[in-house]
């Protein structure tokens, strides 16, 4: 079953393939909004370029949290999946993993790409794409509380932003810190040990949460 | 001859009860707000340091404290309506959020006004300052979804979820802005190091403190007694009531 949702919404964004692209290039259009708006510097834009890059990837992986559930909720998929013996926590995981392949691993494998953009040494890169990596999961799981809240909301989408975004601060602080760490010549680490910290802790307690969260949205 | 608590889990039993409270603490806190302004004001002595500008301390702690003891407060309210579906605890978490807001509200706010004669600045970003600024950000979260949802009884359930787990991550948020600030090293002021008060100081503040207590408590209890009327408006107790004139 829980294999079935992944293969499930992944074929569906496959199907649909603006859905993706339109995420991937809101992130990089915004990443791109940066230099023109404060100015070509590059030794600026260096030290700019890990917050900017965390920062469009929240929003990014943010703005698709809609798509989540809100599909199944209008066809009545989701009833018929809350009805079902499975458990619903192993389904939310399902919906939250698929979520992250379709938006998160875009965001990570365009992420280096920017980051020369903005003048990055390569073992900065390197350090950056491993944060996305470990990070945008922990977005995706944090993000499927949100959309589940607010499912069927008047105004959900701009409310999923006041809901999660402040829960999604640790990871914005830590997956930044990781890059201005290496490259002030520093260990980082512990920056990407705290990430995988939540990382373990939200796939335990997220989708239970989300869980709850889709019960009392349905009822 | 024990007292049957459960039967003021009713909302039509706490809400005459509510009633006879409310006077109560609402003339504690004002007797409390006189003798803690008139120790802040008149009593304390001048700081050798920071002047007559330390005085804001007496509104800027009390609020700080509230602010982030009422959301543990209002978590825990709501994770109890979540828990045994009984309806006053939620009502009680949503009556809560309201004066936390304006709390965290008045700190950041007072903060401000404290930091700019001291530091030179209004604002720094310092790990306090901006893990209050993010606690606003929950509490604003928490009423937003409530105001959104309109069904009561979803609206409770749904911001129960959303208030336990902003409380799981308080610590977490906490910590990590406190390490984000360290290894920025960006603020070089700090309100960590508070030197040692006067003994009349701390009495001011602390009488300031019962008296947002009282306050906090008395406002939520009369935030309570209307959210129960709105929602059992229907009912025939509410119609008694309305009939007997003494709303």
């Amino acid at each position: 079953m829980f294999m079935w949702i992944i293969k499930r919404d992944l074929l569906l964004a496959i199907r649909r393939q603006s859905d993706v692209l339109t995420t991937l290039f809101f992130f990089i259009i915004v990443v791109s909004l940066f230099p023109l708006s404060v100015g070509p510097e590059m030794n600026m834009l260096r030290t700019m370029a890990p917050g900017v890059v965390w920062v469009a990837a929240l929003l990014a992986s943010m703005l698709s949290l809609g798509r989540m559930f809100s599909n199944d909720y209008l066809d009545g998929t989701l009833e018929q999946m809350l009805l079902s013996p499975q458990s619903l926590s192993l389904l939310v995981l399902g919906k939250a993993l698929a979520h992250w392949l379709v938006t998160g691993v875009p965001l990570v494998l365009m992420a280096p790409v920017l980051g020369i953009q903005y003048d990055l040494p390569v073992e900065a890169l390197f350090v950056l794409t491993t944060a996305l990596l470990l990070g945008t999961p922990v977005l995706s799981l944090i993000g499927a509380i949100g959309a589940a809240l607010t499912l069927g909301l008047r105004g959900g989408g701009v409310l999923v932003s006041l809901l999660v975004l402040p829960l999604y601060i640790p990871v914005l602080i830590f997956g930044a810190g990781a890059v201005e760490a290496n490259m002030a010549g520093v260990g980082f680490d512990a920056h990407l040990s705290l990430i995988g910290a939540f990382l373990l802790v939200s796939l335990v307690f997220a989708p239970w949460a989300a869980a709850s969260s889709l019960r009392v949205s349905l009822e | 001859m024990a007292i049957n608590w459960f039967k003021y889990s009713s909302p039509a039993s706490f809400y005459s009860l509510a009633g006879k409270m409310i006077p109560v603490f609402v003339f504690v806190a004002l007797i409390l707000l006189a003798a803690g302004l008139y120790v802040g004001f008149f009593v304390a002595p001048t700081d050798f340091q920071q002047g007559e500008a330390y005085r804001i301390i007496f509104i800027h702690v009390p609020a700080a404290w509230m602010s982030m003891f009422l959301y543990v407060v209002m978590a825990f309210w709501a994770g109890i309506g979540l828990a045994f579906n009984t309806r006053l605890s939620s009502m009680l978490a949503t009556a809560i959020a309201p004066t936390g807001a304006m709390f965290t509200f008045i700190a950041l706010w007072t903060g401000a006004l404290w930091g700019k004669p001291m530091w030179g600045t209004w604002w720094v970003w310092d790990a306090r300052l901006t893990s209050e600024l993010i606690l606003f950000f929950l509490y604003i979260g928490f009423m937003s979804l409530q105001a959104a949802i309109d069904d009561p009884r979803r609206a409770d359930k749904a911001g129960a979820i959303i208030a336990l787990v902003g409380v799981v991550n308080i610590p977490i948020i906490y910590f990590s802005v406190q390490w984000w600030n360290t290894l920025h090293q960006g603020a070089s002021v700090s309100v960590n190091q508070a030197p040692a008060m006067a003994s009349t100081m701390l009495t001011g503040m602390l009488i300031m403190v019962f008296a947002s207590w009282m306050y906090s408590i008395a406002v939520i209890l009369k935030r309570t007694r209307i959210i129960i009327l709105e929602r059992e408006s229907h009912t025939v107790w509410v119609a008694e009531l309305q009939k007997k004139g003494a709303m």
